[in-house]
């Protein structure tokens, strides 16, 4: 079998059904299980790194499911009623993210989770919403976009809500669940919608079909509204502080991971499906929910008293600086100055780092919550004596994402203040504004939770959970030295595949 | 021959549920609401495929030049449901644990997050 032509699919089925798994080697055995999970690990780590490398030096990956041969996107009579994945650069990226975040998550939770607290649940949900995310960024079908998009969802709000033992856990899960159903229902009725106009479901072959009728104008309304529920903007954001907030910290790494695949499915919707529409209120549209984001986020994280949801909060407003970017790009993507390209390069480049720093901190928290038994800053107080690594990693997280130079929140942030401030300087104001409150925030809880007189005794955080903690803050620290390099070699082909890219993409699909 | 009310119907339900979601407060009824958007998207997906007087498309059983209903719309329609029942067995499940905790399923008095 040749490995590297398998390569995309393999990456989502081998998690799939490990994760199914994983249960059933539990009942064997704890150290069976956790051979197997490293196992699975390694092998879709590896699968996602080969996919991801074959993407960045030769072009578009795109593999037909049954069919002869993967390379036979179209039916006999040339029909592309097959069902593709198409990996492009920004897939590959984001594929990337979601098995960093998985790795870092699992390293974490072999010393956090309890094994009485349901550590194999937690471990297989991890797994199967693993899969899900890669199979949301390596599909080429709006089909199995919703049902991965589905299978995030179930896993997702499985990993909120499984400590039935404490009350707000499953509140937080049936909110979410609430919202993400919604959401998955406005996409099943998008893609319905344009099944009965165009009987496609490729996106490629859609692309190619659209006419920018009543339809599919409000189509993409349908998609957009879904979409972003899942991501979190700032309407429709209800349930992130409290998922953040509640979820054990591992899962909530991925839960981070999991709204960054969702902005992906909402790009490659708006540049890939709709980038023939061309038309700059769509992009103002996402450049205004990106503003109301990160503003109103970052001044709901002023007020709160509990450690989990100020960082919650926080990331909420990373997903406004997200949207702006890549709303900036989407505004200007038919005159196409170099501005846009800026801001949508700063846009992507700020995912991978939201995810590094928003996932230190937040691990960070975990570690707190573990060792002083507590969140409440109310309650807590010179942690900073006994946590040193801790201190410092949160430290660190925080200063990232606030924007600090040198660390590598600055440098994406400062690419979408360049890039916005071309198309209106009153966006980048807001968006600087946001960054000074979140300083502001991060300085309080960093304070409240770290410095100060010695008020309890903490126990020692595990080296297990201080090394995926030390993972990440090497990550915010190499991404923060040098951003020229990662912007070159990492997130300006996954920029261009937005920016020029679609037609590239098409013709991957169709073969021509 | 009824033209476009199939269409109709089920945006009529999608509205229905999405009012229930916004206007009822009863965990379970919420759960319900759901239901009702989701069957109001299955049934569209189920009358796009419809074709007047097709048959049932198994190629090997259907008589020779006759019309056949489209068959992807009801295999998407399968894998819908299938979700669906997933989504709200997992919901139903935490109604339940919420309610196991509370005493309560009244989505006003359950609540102590507040987003």
């Amino acid at each position: 079998m040749n490995l590297a032509l398998h390569a995309p699919i393999l990456a989502i089925a081998v998690p799939l059904l490990g994760g199914f798994a994983l249960p059933l080697w539990a009942k064997f055995g704890r150290p069976l299980r956790d051979l197997w999970l490293l196992l699975v690990s390694a092998a879709t780590a590896s699968l996602v790194g080969l996919v991801a490398f074959q993407v960045y030096t030769g072009g578009i990956q795109v593999y037909t499911l049954g069919a002869a041969w993967p390379t036979d996107t179209l039916a006999p009579g040339g029909f592309p009623i097959r069902i593709v994945l198409a990996v492009d650069a920004l897939g590959a990226l984001v594929g990337l993210i979601a098995t960093l975040a998985a790795l870092v998550g699992f390293a974490y939770a072999a010393r956090y989770l309890a094994e009485e607290e349901g550590k194999t649940l937690a471990l297989t949900l991890g797994t199967l919403l693993w899969a899900g995310m890669l199979g949301m960024a390596f599909t080429g079908d709006l089909f199995n976009l919703f049902v991965f998009f589905e299978v995030t969802s179930i896993a997702a709000c499985g990993l909120i809500g499984y400590r039935t033992w404490t009350s707000r856990g499953p509140e937080a899960a049936f909110k979410t669940m609430v919202l993400y159903t919604v959401g998955g229902l406005f996409v099943l009725l998008a893609i319905a919608l344009l099944y009965g106009e165009y009987g496609a479901l490729n996106l490629a072959h859609l692309a190619r079909l659209l006419r920018g009728s009543t339809v599919d104008r409000v189509t993409l309304a349908l998609l957009l509204g879904g979409l972003l529920m899942k991501v979190g903007a700032v309407p429709v954001h209800m349930w992130a502080p409290d998922a953040y907030g509640e979820a054990p910290a591992q899962g909530v790494i991925l839960l981070v991971a999991n709204t960054q695949v969702s902005l992906y499915a909402l790009f490659r919707i708006l540049f890939t499906l709709y980038g023939g529409l061309a038309d700059p209120g769509i992009g103002w549209l996402v450049v205004a929910m990106g503003t109301l984001t990160l503003l109103v986020a970052s001044l709901m994280a002023v007020v709160q008293m509990d450690l989990g949801r100020l960082i919650a909060f926080g990331a909420v407003s990373q997903i406004g600086y997200m949207l702006l970017g890549v709303g900036v790009g989407l505004t200007v993507l038919a005159s196409r100055p170099a501005y846009g390209l800026l801001a949508l390069q700063g846009g992507i480049f700020h995912m991978l780092n939201d995810a590094l720093a928003i996932g230190l901190l937040f691990l960070a928290v975990g570690a707190v919550e573990k060792a002083a038994g507590g969140r409440n800053l109310g309650a807590l107080g010179g942690l900073g004596h006994d946590l040193k690594w801790t201190a410092a990693f949160f430290f660190l997280g925080a200063l990232a994402l606030a924007g600090i130079p040198p660390l590598n929140g600055f440098a994406s942030k400062l690419m979408i203040y360049q890039g916005s401030f071309l198309l209106s300087p009153i966006l980048s104001a807001l968006a600087i504004l946001a960054s000074i409150l979140l300083l502001a925030v991060f300085v309080r809880a960093f304070q409240g939770a770290f410095l100060g007189p010695r008020m309890l005794q903490p126990e020692p955080v595990p080296s297990s959970m201080l090394l995926a903690m030390g993972a990440l803050a090497l990550g915010v620290l190499v991404l923060g030295l040098f951003p020229d390099l990662v912007v070159r070699h990492v997130v300006a082909p996954a920029a261009d595949a937005l920016w020029t890219g679609r037609e590239v993409y098409l013709r991957a699909v169709f073969g021509r | 021959m009824i033209g476009n009310v199939p269409f109709v119907v089920c945006m009529v339900l999608v509205l229905l549920g999405l009012a229930a979601l916004l206007f009822r407060r009863n965990l379970i009824k919420v759960v319900i609401g759901l239901k009702i958007i989701e069957n109001g998207v299955n049934l569209y997906l189920v009358a796009t495929g419809y074709v007047q007087g097709g048959v049932v498309p198994i190629w090997t059983y259907a008589p020779p030049d006759a019309a056949m209903v489209l068959p992807t719309p009801q295999a998407l329609t399968l894998t819908s449901i299938v979700i669906g029942l997933a989504t709200t067995a997992l919901m139903l499940a935490f109604a339940v644990v919420i309610h196991r905790h509370k005493g309560s399923l009244d989505g006003r008095k359950v609540v102590e997050l507040s987003g």
